[in-house]
């Protein structure tokens, strides 16, 4: 990547004119810049954008393929110790990434518990799959808490009344999910959103290394800090444009293509 | 008239170890009309949950079209869906009119038929709601919708669970008539539940007294109005029954 450095003019104090405008002048010169490395297909700027797929779309795919079911059914039956398990679940989707992090990286640590283990099938520290780990997660009790309150929205009489129509319990019970469709939407895009948008957990399991495990996220820590705001721009830019997109095909999916009955 | 196609034994529901519903005997005529009454919490719309094999009974036993099916017993998809009830709150798909029309035929496997289904609008007096969003529905209009998706797949036993609580006087008119054409025409097994005694006595081919989860008088509706047997029947038409 091309490393360019811009510098602030003059250190003088806060909120004078000539520095406020240097700053505008950076920002500008750095989104033109930034238009340049996307266009120009930067070589490091694709791997690191790729990288971030994998990573949080890995963690989303875990989490949409284990949490919507498991969300589904708590939204949809009570038991006892449901009350208990909803408390966790909520407040697990707010638990700090760099809690998580921590928990991850004692866990993977060549003496931790999982990493002393040696196992072909426990990720090592500082890899994609720690990473993928750590963001999973964070993420899957998002998907799961929002898909249950999604379900816990539908008219709990409708069931019943789909069963007196004719539909055998599965049919129903997919019909819940249609009618909550919209909510389950929100689900997987608050997922997404989280894994995309997270650093401090990539940071600390992964630990930002070059070509191996660093994604936009840590990538624009990084440039920031060394002061190359054009690239930092560019990644920032990457990422928005990487959530439309997502966000796209998951609502063009709900709109148009989950509606089984 | 004589077939019957529910025979019901010494069936007992509880909720929470309280007696809701406790029928020794009662049988239901392939092809009749068979009108519930009974005081608000008198365990009427159990009966009909029963009836739709939507909750196991407590104990007892329900017979249907030759099947005897004991408590918590499974009930064959193809018995059930030969029964289906109108609720007393209809819980509409977030879907068009028709969606929530068609939802009892395509759950079968059976084809559409959207022009069978438009015409079922036109007589319930919902063709222009066709396209609606179920959901911006007024009351009355829901609970025609309700009707028109229990009626689309041709169900041997309608249950109607007050059917014309909230229609207006020309609506219930229509519904009456559509009820009676349905029994006429397609013979249709029919339990409805209404607390107006007035269409009860209209639709009625035997009337039955629910009190405390007991059926204290059945009878042909003549009768049941006229010459009562029971003095809680009697006191129950006066609107004097305390219980
Ligand atoms: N799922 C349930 N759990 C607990 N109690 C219930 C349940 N369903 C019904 N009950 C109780 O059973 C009794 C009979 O209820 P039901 O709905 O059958 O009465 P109803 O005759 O239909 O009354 P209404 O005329 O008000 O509709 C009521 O006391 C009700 O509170
Ligand atoms: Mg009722």
């Amino acid at each position: 990547m091309r490393r360019r450095r811009f510098l602030f003019a003059g250190d003088s104090a806060a909120g004078q004119p000539a520095q406020e405008e240097a700053a505008i002048d950076t920002l500008l010169q750095g989104l033109r810049q930034a238009v340049h490395l996307i266009l120009s297909l930067d070589p490091e700027v694709l791997e690191i954008a790729g990288l971030s797929l994998r990573v949080s779309g890995t963690a989303l795919a875990i989490s949409v393929l284990l949490g919507v079911p498991l969300g589904a059914a708590l939204g949809l039956r009570r038991f006892t110790g449901w009350s208990f398990l909803r408390l966790m679940l909520y407040t697990g989707m707010g638990l700090p990434p760099v809690v998580v992090g921590l928990f991850v990286y004692i866990l993977l640590s060549r003496n931790g518990p999982l990493g002393a283990l040696n196992a072909a099938l426990i990720p090592r520290l500082f890899t994609p799959a720690a990473m993928i780990t750590a963001q999973t997660l964070i993420i899957f009790p998002i998907v799961t808490g929002f898909t249950m309150a999604a379900l816990l929205g539908v008219d709990p009489l409708l069931r019943q009344q789909l069963l007196s129509l004719g539909a055998t319990p599965w049919q129903a019970t997919l019909t819940l999910l249609v009618e909550a469709r919209a909510g389950i939407a929100a689900a997987v895009a608050a997922g997404l959103g989280r894994a995309l948008a997270e650093v401090g957990a990539v940071m600390m399991v992964g630990g930002n290394i070059a070509g191996e495990t660093r994604v936009l996220t840590t990538a624009i820590v990084l440039e920031t800090s060394k002061g190359n705001f054009d690239v930092a721009i560019a990644l920032g830019l990457i990422l928005l444009a990487m959530a439309l997109v997502i966000n796209f095909v998951i609502l063009q999916l709900e709109e148009r293509f989950f509606r089984p009955l | 008239m004589s077939e019957a196609i529910f025979r019901l034994r010494n069936l007992r529901k509880e909720y929470q170890r309280r007696l809701v519903l406790d029928i020794s005997y009662l049988e239901i005529y392939r092809g009749e009309i068979l009108v519930v009454v009974g005081p608000n919490g008198s365990g009427k719309s159990t009966l009909l949950r029963l009836l739709n094999f939507l909750e196991p009974a407590t104990s007892g036993e329900i017979e249907f079209m030759g099947h005897s099916i004991p408590p918590g017993a499974p009930v064959g998809l193809h018995l059930r869906r030969q029964v289906t009830m109108v609720f007393q709150q209809p819980a509409l798909l977030n879907r068009s009119v028709l969606a929530n029309v068609s939802y009892g035929r395509k759950v079968r496997g059976m084809p559409a038929q959207n022009g069978a289904m438009t015409r079922l609008l036109e007589r319930l007096g919902l063709a222009s709601l066709a396209g609606s969003h179920a959901p911006n529905l007024s009351g009355g209009e829901r609970q025609r919708v309700a009707l028109a998706r229990a009626l689309a797949f041709q169900p041997a036993v309608l249950l109607l669970d007050e059917p014309t609580a909230n229609l207006d006087p020309y609506n219930v008119s229509l519904i009456e008539g559509l009820i009676r054409d349905l029994n006429r025409e397609q013979g249709t097994t029919m339990v409805l539940v209404t607390h107006n005694v007035f269409q009860a006595r209209r639709l009625g081919h035997r009337v039955a007294f629910l009190l405390n989860g007991q059926v204290v008088e059945i009878a042909p509706a003549e009768q049941f109005f006229t010459a009562p047997q029971d003095a809680r029947t009697r006191a129950f038409l006066n609107g004097e029954l305390v219980w």
